[in-house]
């Protein structure tokens, strides 16, 4: 909520100048109320040779909590703002950014009535942010602005001295200088680029955003070498993440009883969701190898159980074999996607009739889903910690009792195989364990064995002769049902 | 009909119908039904296709309508009947296909099917009719037609599946008649015991004997009047059915014993008949010792077999008792399908690996409130699954003969002498449903519920905070059977107007006085994270109790995640509270094995570091950079003459609220290194075996604490300070501000007032709060913002509203007091579960998170 911009001069051209660039004059503080709080415009040293103007923006945190009337926490659009502790009084945010566009309207646009030629004219500058929000740290913040011309100093301010253990946090102290910038350049930088690095989910930006960005923009960004990340960053805050939070307040609510981030909870659905969907080669051959199954063991009636965001149940759909699909998932936000992106809503009724979506979980029996051909768990039992496993057992195996389970799990020994995966790490952090070859195997054993079931292992993807597929696949048929075939076989 | 006597017929005929059935009235229309149907029976009971075709066409006498009336009879039939409510349909049912479709229904809901028939001369009818405006008009051949129809069904009636029927013969005996209520025969809901329940037998007479010894029966009759109850298979396999059957007999005969029929004595039953049965099973052995009776006894043991009835409703339908099991819609009723179930069970059509029938695990599914005890599948020990409990324990294969006491719920068991017979299967090594399953349904907790509490009556969930339960339960919770209770939230005392203050003692000690209640208990709130820790004595005791194989208790937070990762850390700790039991004596003293504790674990940095980084920490490092900066162009400004004091003063002040803040949240933290620098403090003891202590007075519940931590010598635990004060003496209260005072100054998160008295309602029977809580100032930064106690804050953030807040912390506490009562009766996991998933459920409801 602070920074400063300082010049400096000679008697011919005195740093003062600053002054009627600004449009604010040195030898007053001046007062500006904002959506957010008042701002302030003083001016610490201003001489010709050295000119610091000064903009502080007193934040006022209660009114930032209150602001919206409306169901949950208080009315706050989104999570972040809802806590009355709060950065945004102290951080150089997009809130910082909104005031300087309020209080330096004209000199963003570099327009000067008193020294119209100077405007567009460079002049020797630093800005100095001394708390920078930086989400992506001290590296991106160089390459932000110094593909602009700006000389950048940016340091990371600890967390907290009394614990050198917590390390860093996010913000940067940072100190910005250029001899060939205008004044206007530079303030349009700041405008666009403080709420990119703040990268924060916090408040509502306006349908003309995009056209804000054009204009601040204009002769720098298109060349920008980091033009994607800006303009996805600035943009980003629009929907997604505000959405978000209005749809899971019954989670954040539940975070917040244990002290913990709504993220912690609110993780089954991936970050890569809110993008385009890029499947990975190896989901697809995933999907491809569990259609080989169900089409082999021609069921008709199919549970996805862990369907997440609905990519198997869409290719189930595709094939007329597949006469009744359930996708069953104990996240909401995982359901609400998989119903936009099957679009069921605008499914005619016939294919409608087919697809089910229902929340469910395997931790507990359920009714809903006896009777079926076939089901599906893909990568869904790493996701559950192990002492909860017999409990999923139970419900698939010994109560809902499809005709055969297909179960899919990362093979862990093929991890060393994935270069960009440190090593000791799993694939995924809500992953409560992988299993080796051997591990999968002896526990699919035991579940077949004590359910009545014939197992039988399959790779996905390349087979290493050392390590394995990296998925593994199990395929369970019940017995029952093997013998009813070899009898109808024989 | 023929033996009646014409004085009965001048008395008027009394029909005895059962009082859970199907009525259907037979005759034409205009034979006087609905009178008859008026003058007997309750307005609810009757179901008038004439009202029917009303509802569903505004018009009673439309025929085109008669099909939707019919559909909505039968469905408003249905409900009743699954209910178990009386019914008696009000329609010509002349026809055989109508009484077919109501006996199908009767069927369905395993009611008797019972016709009266109304054969009223048809001038009698058609007069009648002619002197109704709305039937004026209804031409003499329908009613021609009906009474041709009823003459024609009467002699079928009994064989198309009515189990009694009542011909009514005339306008007079109509008139006289008189319906009387009889109980069906498997309802003793009267009879209260108490009573031991008795599992398989299968001939083994001395085992019988020796625990009808142990039980305190002399020769069958036990001197406090106590009622035996056998579950059947008396016969069959073992040395002595004759003698099992003499004893069981006399005992039934003479009032000390019931019996409800197995499928061995039901088959001996037809064998004795002379029907065809296959002698396998044992059934030899006892056609084989009952040859060497008398034809006498043998037709004594037909007749009792004969009259033996499926199952029993005891104790105010607390009880059911039967051989094989029953699923809580069959409870009390009566249908050939009833029996089956009764005595052989559910098979799923699979066999096993041994050739016997796969059974259907019925008591997984159970629900239901009456516990049922029953036999039938032999176990190795009886236990309860679901309010369900089978109690044969093999005593023919070389196990055990158990019996039941009721309502102590105590097993008492006697071994067998020796092997009698060598099983065809070994007997199973787990209780149906087994020892993993003991599985939860998702029906239990999933959608809109509303759970029964016994304190504060019905509560509901909303299907969307079920639904974020749901998530959170199943993702990260521990294991639901190690997770009995879910702690309440708090409401904060009413906020205060004291200068500085947003919370204050004085409000809190004066909403108690208001409640009436004069002694309450402050007690320092810990500066950690709640977790409520379930601790048993020892591995056995958890998986005998709890069904866990592996871990002895568990340590879990708010939300029932764990606290630790690493189990073997929350092992130590559980080790620890352990062995302070163990010294301290309160595992005698409370006569329990387990104990389930409400405590604070501290640091708070323990489980809330990704918090206290990303947010708390963050704020501090954000104004620890920004200030000196700020500070330092203010100064300048002002020493180049600007006019700055203002603003320089207010960012100075600021500057000092978020170094304050900083130091609030410092003291939550500190470093730990695996369990040194953890602490543990106990501030109540929730329940044990058999007894829930939340209604135990707190100055009892810290004095058993407070002897816990002394004889702790780890240094995990740690005590809770206290003080008592009276609301109603203004000293006390003083006395207990300034404690308040003296502790917040310190840092102190600050206190929970709670009633002396633990569980208390006021003089109106209203449900008190349990605690309200009274931060620090200083802790209060954490809450509200660095910037909080700045007057102009303060003065917006006093209009806070508490009423959701303080409505949530009831229906909380009352579903955890609920959950404990639970825990503490011995009812089945689903039952318990139900109320701690509420708890969880609610805590995602839309309240202010400040509070």
């Amino acid at each position: 909520m602070f920074l400063t911009i300082s010049t400096t001069g000679t008697p011919e051209r005195p740093a003062t100048d600053l002054g009627f660039l600004l449009h604010k004059h040195p030898g007053k503080a001046q007062a500006f109320s904002t959506s957010y709080g008042t701002a302030h415009v003083l001016y610490p040293e201003a001489d010709a040779e050295r000119c610091t103007a000064a903009l502080l923006l007193e934040v006022d945190a209660v009114a930032l909590v209150r602001r919206g009337k409306g169901k949950g926490r208080g009315g706050a659009p989104d999570a972040a703002l809802a806590q009355y502790v709060n950065d945004r009084p102290y951080a150089a945010s997009s809130l910082l950014a909104t005031a300087l566009s309020g209080v330096f309207s004209s000199a963003m646009r570099g327009v000067c009535k008193a020294l119209p030629e100077r405007a567009g004219q460079p002049l020797p500058l630093r800005i100095e942010v001394p708390a920078l929000p930086a989400r992506g740290g001290p590296d991106l913040v160089r390459r932000l602005f110094e593909p602009l011309g700006w000389a950048v100093t940016a340091e990371p301010v600890p967390l907290d001295l009394r614990f050198p253990e917590w390390g860093d946090s996010r913000y940067v102290r940072l100190v910005l200088q250029a001899e060939t910038l205008t004044l206007a350049a530079a303030l349009r930088h700041l405008y666009v680029l403080l709420p990119v690095l703040d990268d924060a989910k916090h408040y509502w930006v306006a349908p003309d955003e995009v056209d804000k960005l054009l204009r601040a923009g204009d002769g720098w960004l298109p060349e920008h070498p980091e033009q994607k990340l800006i303009t996805s960053r600035y943009l980003s805050r629009r929907w997604s993440l505000t959405r978000q939070a209005m749809e899971r307040l019954e989670l954040v609510r539940l975070a917040e009883t244990d002290d913990s981030e709504v993220e912690e909870i609110d993780n089954a659905v991936g970050a890569e969701t809110e993008t385009e969907e890029r499947p990975t080669p190896l989901a697809v051959q995933r999907r491809e190898a569990i259609l080989a199954v169900l089409r082999q063991s021609a069921a008709g009636r199919v549970l996805d159980l862990g369907c997440g965001q609905g990519q198997l149940v869409q290719a189930l759909l595709k094939e007329a074999q597949f006469t009744e699909i359930v996708g069953v998932d104990v996240s909401v936000r995982a359901l609400a996607i998989a119903f936009r992106r099957l679009k069921l809503d605008r499914m005619g009724e016939r294919q409608a009739a087919r697809v089910r979506l229902l929340q469910g979980s395997l931790t507990y029996t359920d009714s809903r889903l006896k009777g079926y051909d076939a089901a599906v768990l893909s990568e869904v039992v790493e996701h559950l910690d192990l002492p909860r496993l017999p409990a999923l057992e139970y419900a698939v195996f010994g109560s809902a009792r499809p005709r055969t389970v297909v179960v899919t799990t990362p093979n862990v020994e093929y991890n060393v195989r994935w270069e960009t995966l440190p090593a000791g790490h799993a694939r995924h952090g809500d992953h409560r364990f992988e299993w080796t070859r051997e591990e999968f195997c002896a526990w699919a054993g035991t579940v077949a064995e004590r359910h009545g079931y014939d197992v039988e292992f399959r790779p996905v993807g390349p087979d290493d002769p050392e390590v394995g597929p990296p998925t593994q696949m199990a395929v369970f048929h019940k017995k029952s049902d093997v013998k009813d075939k070899e009898a109808k076989a024989a | 009909m023929s033996t009646e006597t014409a004085e009965t017929l001048k008395q008027g005929r009394v029909l005895p119908v059962t009082d859970l059935s199907l009525v259907v009235l037979v005759g034409a229309s205009g034979s006087g039904k609905s009178t008859f149907a008026r003058r007997h029976f309750t307005p609810t009971e009757v179901l008038s296709s004439d009202f029917c075709r009303g509802l569903v066409s505004d018009d009673e006498n439309d025929q085109s309508a008669t099909g939707d009336a019919f559909d909505v009879l039968y469905y408003i039939a249905g409900k009743r009947l699954a209910a178990g409510r009386r019914t008696v349909v009000d329609a010509t049912s002349v026809q055989p296909d109508a009484r077919r479709r109501l006996i199908d229904l009767a069927r369905q809901y395993d009611v008797l099917p019972i016709a009266i028939v109304l054969d009223v001369p048809e001038e009698v009818c058609a007069e009648r009719n002619a002197a109704r405006a709305d039937r004026a008009d209804m031409p003499r051949r329908v009613v021609q037609r009906h009474t041709r129809e009823l003459r024609r069904s009467l002699r079928h009636l009994e064989r198309e599946g009515f189990r009694k029927v009542h011909v009514l013969r005339g306008v007079e005996e109509v008139e006289n008649a008189t319906v009387v209520t009889e109980k069906r025969f498997n309802d003793l809901t009267h009879l209260t015991g108490p009573f031991d329940i008795i599992g398989d037998i299968h001939g083994c007479s001395s085992e019988l004997e020796t625990l009808l010894g142990k039980l305190g029966y002399t020769d069958g009759v036990h001197p406090e009047g106590r009622t035996a109850v056998f579950v059947g298979d008396l016969v069959d396999r073992g040395p002595d059915s004759p003698g099992v059957l003499r004893r069981v007999m006399a005992m039934v005969k003479s009032g000390n014993a019931l019996c409800v029929p197995g499928n061995h004595e039901n088959k001996y039953g037809r064998h004795l008949k002379g029907r065809k049965v296959q002698h396998t099973h044992g059934l030899a052995e006892t056609v084989e010792q009952m040859e060497a009776e008398s034809e006498e006894f043998r037709r004594e043991v037909r007749e009792f077999i004969d009259g033996l009835v499926s199952h029993y409703v005891l104790d105010g339908g607390r009880l059911v008792v039967c051989h094989a099991g029953l699923p809580e819609k069959y409870h009390g009723r009566t249908s050939g399908r009833v029996r089956s179930h009764a005595l052989y069970g559910e098979t799923t059509g699979e066999t096993d690996e041994f050739g016997l029938p796969v059974r259907y695990p019925w008591a997984e599914d159970y629900r239901g409130r009456a516990a049922v005890v029953y036999g039938h599948t032999p176990v190795p020990e009886a236990t309860w699954l679901n309010n369900t409990i089978c109690l044969d324990t093999g005593a023919v294969f070389g196990g055990k003969l158990t019996a039941l006491r009721w309502p102590e719920r105590e097993l008492v068991d006697v071994p067998a002498e020796r092997v009698w017979y060598e099983p065809a299967r070994p007997l199973r090594t787990e209780a149906p449903g087994g020892q993993d399953g003991r599985p939860l349904d998702l029906a239990d907790v999933h959608g809109r519920r509303v759970v029964e509490t016994r304190h504060q009556g019905r509560i509901s969930v909303r299907e969307e905070n079920a639904a974020a339960a749901l998530e959170v339960m199943s993702r990260f919770a521990v294991d639901p059977r190690l997770l009995p209770y879910l702690p309440p939230t708090m409401a904060p005392t009413a906020t205060s107007r004291v200068e500085g203050y947003l919370e204050h003692p004085a409000e809190a000690f004066e909403q108690y006085r208001q409640d009436g209640i004069a002694r309450v208990v402050c007690e320092e709130k810990h500066m950690g994270s709640r977790a409520v820790a379930l601790v048993c004595r020892d591995a056995e005791t958890a998986s005998r109790r709890f069904g866990v194989e592996g871990p002895t208790g568990s340590l879990y937070t708010r939300t029932g995640r764990p606290f630790f990762d690493d189990p073997s850390v929350t092992e130590e700790i559980l080790s620890r509270v352990r062995t302070a039991l163990d010294e301290s004596g309160l595992w005698e003293e409370l006569a329990t094995d387990w104990v389930l504790l409400d405590a604070e674990l501290m640091p708070w940095s323990l489980k809330a570091s990704g918090l206290l980084r990303s947010q708390y920490a963050a704020v501090g490092a954000a104004s620890g950079a920004v200030f000196p900066d700020v500070l330092a162009a203010l100064e300048g400004a002002a020493a180049r003459g600007v006019e700055v004091t203002d603003l320089l003063a207010r960012q100075s002040g600021r500057a000092a609220d978020a170094a304050a803040f900083t130091e609030a949240y410092r003291r939550y933290c500190w470093t730990t290194d695996g369990l040194d620098g953890v602490r543990l403090a106990p501030f109540q003891i929730l329940a044990v075996q058999g007894r829930s202590l939340a209604g135990l007075p707190h100055d009892e519940q810290l004095a058993l604490l407070d002897r816990l931590v002394e004889h702790d010598g780890s240094g995990l635990l740690q005590t809770t300070r206290r003080l008592c004060v009276d609301t109603a003496d203004p000293e006390s209260v003083q006395a207990g501000t300034d404690w308040w005072l003296e502790m917040t100054g310190r840092g102190g998160e600050g206190m929970v007032v709670k009633p002396a008295g633990a569980l208390v309602r006021t003089e109106a029977g209203r449900l008190v709060q349990p605690g309200i809580k009274c931060r620090g100032r200083e802790y209060l930064r954490i809450i509200y913002g660095p910037e909080y106690t700045r007057p102009e804050n303060l003065a917006r953030l006093r209009t806070r509203f508490l009423n959701h807040k303080r409505s949530l912390a009831l229906r909380e506490y009352a579903l955890g007091l609920e959950a404990l009562d639970r825990l503490a009766d011995g009812e089945p996991l689903w039952r318990v579960h139900e109320a701690v998933f509420g708890v969880l459920a609610l805590e995602s409801e839309p309240v202010d998170p400040r509070l």
